[in-house]
């Protein structure tokens, strides 16, 4: 497979404080990859800094060989990258119907079909396509979120947190759309605290302490992976 | 019936200057909407649209001026923004504020230099400087075409907001610029849009004022560009049919008011109006509850 997004020694800081400290890590064409990790432990930080709302403080960020650190955010998109915000970040005072329309901003030509796309993956959003995005409940602005970033026809798409403050039925959907999209050709890069479930949807893993890549390896591994289960899924190893 | 006759021509007056009002108070609230920042030169800048008039109509003829008028306007609010207001993105809002008084100051004092501190004679804007007579009342036509003008005008900008693309941009960058950089908006474009709105509809709003109030001086901005910041704040700052609303409104009181006789309180309603307000609705009549961004 073909490297879609290679990530070398990249770092973030806020003034004095370094967030993200010189990681490296790559994403390939069809791939889940997701980075776990604690609070704090600066999964947001990378994220942000790779579509450049902070500006890195040093390191790389190719994708598909093309250099996109200290680009604006809107050039990087323009690229196919995009990126689902933690806290979902819908326009609360935009009809479901133009926040899909926003989705699509930089395109030009009919957006007709990508619709209907995301309307059959959300039939939810079909039905509330006049309503304004601030009355939907929190699992649909969620997928109002990822179906608004679908609507650029990305090439990757990460997510921030995806599962963040929804109800576990509500979580298991969210991850099941995540996998249907996937299989429909999407390259995700996934970050997320629930890391049972986003371990389960990964095809491989980095996990992330204190703005450093401790550990990698395929979902399944870290699953099965001791110090994951007690540091991060609350089990107990088995004896 | 009598009293109405009586008082027909301060209603006509009110009415009209409330329109008036209304083209700079949607600059203020379209500005706020975007920026959330109070743009103290926007008073400022309508004093330049008038001033450019008195100076182009020397040397060229009327119906070369007020395009030239609007072009200019738009252009000095656009740079207001670019160098007063673009450097300070990420400044506390204090320091864009601050700025905003120093771009005021600055455009008085410029003006005053020009003019030496006289009063310039505002030229003559054929037909609708016309004395006419309605319903027994004579005035000039400007007073009877501003209301429907500005009612064009404000259903026009409606629909941009509404219907457009870049009205649609304009709705998400004020409620999320992060965001909206993520869908690939270009928020300084966005931004730059609004100013150029506004000093649009302060350009048009200057040739309707003066052709009634006749001297322009440097601080001539001020007062209306005040008014219009109360009808702003009263209609609930950012909404643009809040703006319109509370400018009709100001307009009208004020004048009636004046036909009561109390010519000298007039001013001192507005200011009361913006106190009270500011203590019991301070989110004005259409404002949200919801002040800051999280």
């Amino acid at each position: 497979m073909s490297k879609l997004l290679t990530i070398k020694d990249l770092s973030v800081a806020y003034g004095g404080i370094q967030a993200v400290r010189g990681i490296s890590f790559d994403v390939s064409e069809g791939e889940v990859v997701t980075l776990i990790g604690a609070n704090g432990a600066g999964k947001s930080s990378t994220l942000r800094s790779i579509v450049g709302l902070v500006k890195p403080s040093g390191g790389s960020v190719l994708f598909q060989d093309k250099e996109l650190s200290g680009l604006t955010t809107e050039n990087i998109v323009k690229n196919g990258i995009t990126l689902v915000p933690e806290g979902r970040r819908v326009f609360v005072n935009l009809t479901v119907y133009e926040n899909l329309k926003m989705g699509a901003y930089m395109r030009k030509d009919n957006l007709e079909a990508d619709l209907n796309w995301v309307y059959d993956l959300f039939p939810r959003l079909k039905e509330r396509n006049w309503q304004s995005a601030g009355t939907l409940s929190g699992g649909e602005q969620q997928m109002l979120a990822i179906a608004r970033a679908l609507m650029s026809r990305p090439k990757l798409i990460m997510m921030d947190e995806p599962s963040l403050g929804l109800a576990p039925l509500v979580v298991q959907g969210v991850f099941d759309i995540i996998r249907e999209i996937n299989k429909q050709g999407v390259t995700i890069l996934l970050v997320e605290q629930n890391a049972n479930m986003a371990l389960k949807a990964a095809d491989r893993a980095y996990v992330m302490e204190t703005g450093q890549i401790t550990m990698s390896g395929s979902g399944q591994d870290l699953l099965e992976n001791e110090e994951i289960r007690e540091a991060y899924l609350g089990k107990k190893a088995k004896k | 019936m009598d009293w109405l006759s009586r008082n027909l021509p301060y209603l006509m007056a009110g009415i009209s200057v409330g329109g008036q009002y209304a083209l700079i108070a949607i600059g203020y609230t379209m500005v706020y909407g975007i920026l959330r920042l109070i743009n103290f030169a926007h008073g400022d800048i309508f004093m330049c649209a008038g001033l450019i008039m008195v100076y182009a109509s020397t040397v060229l003829p009327i119906y070369v001026c007020i395009p030239l008028v609007i072009v200019a306007t738009v252009l000095i609010g656009f740079l207001v923004e670019r160098v007063a207001y673009k450097p300070l993105r990420s400044a506390p809002r204090m320091s864009v504020m601050i700025s905003a008084i120093g771009v005021s100051y600055l455009l008085q004092n410029l003006a005053l230099y020009i003019t030496g501190g006289l009063a310039q004679q505002y030229p003559t804007i054929p037909w609708i400087s016309d004395v006419i007579t309605v319903f027994g009342v004579t005035t000039k036509r400007v007073t009877v075409i501003t209301p429907p003008l500005v009612i064009l005008l404000v259903i026009g900008l409606v629909f941009l907001i509404k219907k457009t693309k870049i009205g649609m941009a304009m709705r998400a960058a004020s409620k999320d610029f992060e965001t909206s950089q993520l869908m690939g908006i270009k928020i300084n474009s966005v931004i730059s849009f609004t100013f150029i709105i506004g000093s649009f509809l302060a350009a048009v709003g200057s040739f309707l004022f003066f052709s009634n109030y006749t001297g322009v001086t440097p601080t001539v901005g001020a007062m209306p560009g005040l008014k219009a910041f109360v009808a702003a704040v009263f209609g609930g700052i950012g909404s643009i049919p809040g703006a319109v609303i509370g400018a009709f409104l100001i307009g009208i009181v004020e004048n009636i008011i004046k036909g009561l006789g109390w010519t000298t309180f007039s001013d001192a309603f507005t200011f009361a109006l913006l106190i009270i307000v500011l203590i019991f609705k301070p989110t004005g009549l259409f404002g949200e509850a919801a002040a800051d961004k999280v």
